[in-house]
């Protein structure tokens, strides 16, 4: 049995060293060709760079402006940003993050733009610039069918659920002797809501509205918060792309193009 | 040194938001607490019976039983868990968020502490067991009276160690809405979008309570001691 061990292992070690041996060889015969092989990495990397990278920020949990479909993330939001990318010449890339971690990562320069249906707020603004808006959107309740709540003041002293630093967070928190529980993702707090953990979710509307279409016993207050406006994040220090995204977006907004892409995620009632 | 008091009082005076860090801390420490004493009932039972069934080989199906037990919790992250229990265990029951945390972190402690108290037991030498038993006393009184508690002092460093690891581990709570430490620092970095000082404060307000677990375990270390001398 040791013998055996023993052969095992010098088996092993003979091929490590005999592998060893034909790696150096292979980098022998490289270095003969390595003059012209540089010059076409080089090329290679020219072409790369002419097409620079745009790196957007987002939240890919918020239907329909941003959500997974098959290993993409697609969405209003997803497509705006390929849009402008398209204008600008630069190519998209897209990062999947927490929603309260993307102003962060703009203002720290991780990412280059915040696209996650972000409303325009004055907490916000201190930390990044934002675009001209690009689409605009409110606040709902979302109940269960069975509730007794009527209306937007009849949340008071209730559980409500929402998602961490969004603008439905900011509003629960205004509500008298509510409890606010903030789920690190919307669809968590939906998901709570509907087991009956909570009394309501506050949420943007068109994610409500496909929360509402999924869950069975859900519905939507009739009554809504006020309207809000989107905009793109974009760190304070990088006036550059900011005025070029604002020029990218007007020229989308001229050509009926951002009207067509909200058109196809959102059908008018 | 302006900027750090600027961003001092908007991260942690304005609007009162150092309330979330204190009140954090407190649920942090009410998890913990109760998930120990849950962890330690919970795995010394396991481990006295997973040991019982290497020393005799009785309670066969209890330690069959233990077996899985152990094997499902190791063998799956604790975030994971805490989401099962909480989403899909008590999915119609009304339970407060806290009760399921507890019983969540409490659950996996005890899997790594009856592995603790296992190795613990099977340290002591056989040899004491059979002193036991031919001086008149019973399996569960030797165990009880003779080779627990050499056990325990011999696995005090690997036990203190697994619940530092379950203080820091209740840092994932916040998945499911619960506002403990970690998620107090969140919820003011969503506010004022400062990375820097909600996360330092949360991470030395931890490293202060190991800290100090740590020194009352050497403390109780010292004074076990003692009776070797």
């Amino acid at each position: 049995m040791k013998k055996q061990v023993l052969a095992l292992l010098l088996a092993c070690t003979m091929t490590a060293a005999l592998s060893a041996c034909s790696g150096g060889q292979e980098a022998d015969t490289e270095e003969g060709s390595d003059a012209s092989q540089t010059e076409e990495d080089e090329d290679a990397a020219q072409a790369e760079e002419s097409q620079e990278v745009l790196v957007m920020a987002t939240n890919a949990e918020f239907p329909p402006y941003e959500y997974y479909d098959g290993g993409e993330i697609v969405g209003i939001d997803a497509e705006i940003a390929a849009a402008i990318a398209e204008n600008l010449g630069m190519t998209l890339e897209i990062e999947d993050m927490a929603f309260d971690s993307i102003v962060t990562s703009v203002a720290t320069g991780k990412a280059d733009m915040g696209v996650a249906g972000m409303t325009v707020t004055e907490d916000r603004l201190e930390n990044v610039n934002f675009t001209d808006p690009y689409a605009t959107a409110t606040q709902v309740v979302i109940l269960r069918e069975d509730s007794e709540i009527a209306d937007t003041d009849g949340l008071e002293g209730k559980t409500v659920g929402v998602q961490l630093g969004t603008t439905g967070d900011l509003f629960a928190e205004d509500i008298p002797d509510v409890t606010v529980e903030r789920y690190n993702k919307g669809f968590e707090a939906v998901q709570a809501l509907s087991q009956g953990k909570i009394d309501a979710v506050i949420i943007d509307q068109e994610p409500a509205k496909v929360f509402v279409e999924e869950n069975e016993g859900l519905k939507i207050l009739d009554e809504a918060y006020t309207v809000e406006e989107y905009a793109i994040a974009v760190a304070k220090d990088n006036t550059e792309l900011l005025e070029q995204i604002n020029g990218a977006l007007a020229e989308l907004k001229e050509s009926g193009k951002l009207d067509e892409i909200i058109g196809k995620y959102i059908t008018a009632e | 040194m302006r900027e750090f008091q600027e961003a001092f009082y908007s991260n942690f005076i304005e609007d009162d938001r150092w309330e979330y860090i204190v009140d954090g801390l407190g649920v942090t420490l009410k998890i913990t607490f109760f998930a120990v004493i849950i962890g330690i009932v919970l795995g010394f039972l396991v481990g006295i019976i997973r040991s019982t069934y290497e020393r005799t080989g009785k309670l066969k199906i209890l330690n069959a039983i233990c077996k899985v037990y152990l094997t499902v919790i190791r063998g799956t992250p604790v975030l994971v868990q805490l989401l099962i229990i909480y989403f899909v265990i008590f999915a119609s029951a009304n339970v407060s968020k806290e009760l399921a945390a507890v019983i969540a972190f409490g659950v996996n402690s005890g899997a790594y502490v009856a592995e603790i108290c296992r190795s613990g037991i099977m340290s002591i030498d056989v040899g004491q067991l059979e002193a036991g038993r031919s001086l008149g006393f019973s399996y569960w009184k030797t165990m009880w009276y003779i080779i627990l508690p050499q056990a325990l002092k011999n696995v005090l460093p690997a036990l203190g160690n697994e619940f530092i690891v379950l203080l820091k581990e209740t840092s994932v709570s916040g998945y499911i809405a619960l506002e403990d430490l970690t998620k107090g620092g969140d919820i003011i970095r969503s506010r004022t979008y400062d990375p820097f000082l909600p996360l330092i404060a949360v991470a030395v307000i931890y490293l202060v309570m190991v800290m100090i677990f740590s020194r009352f375990v050497t403390l109780l270390e010292r004074r076990l001691k003692q009776s070797e001398r």
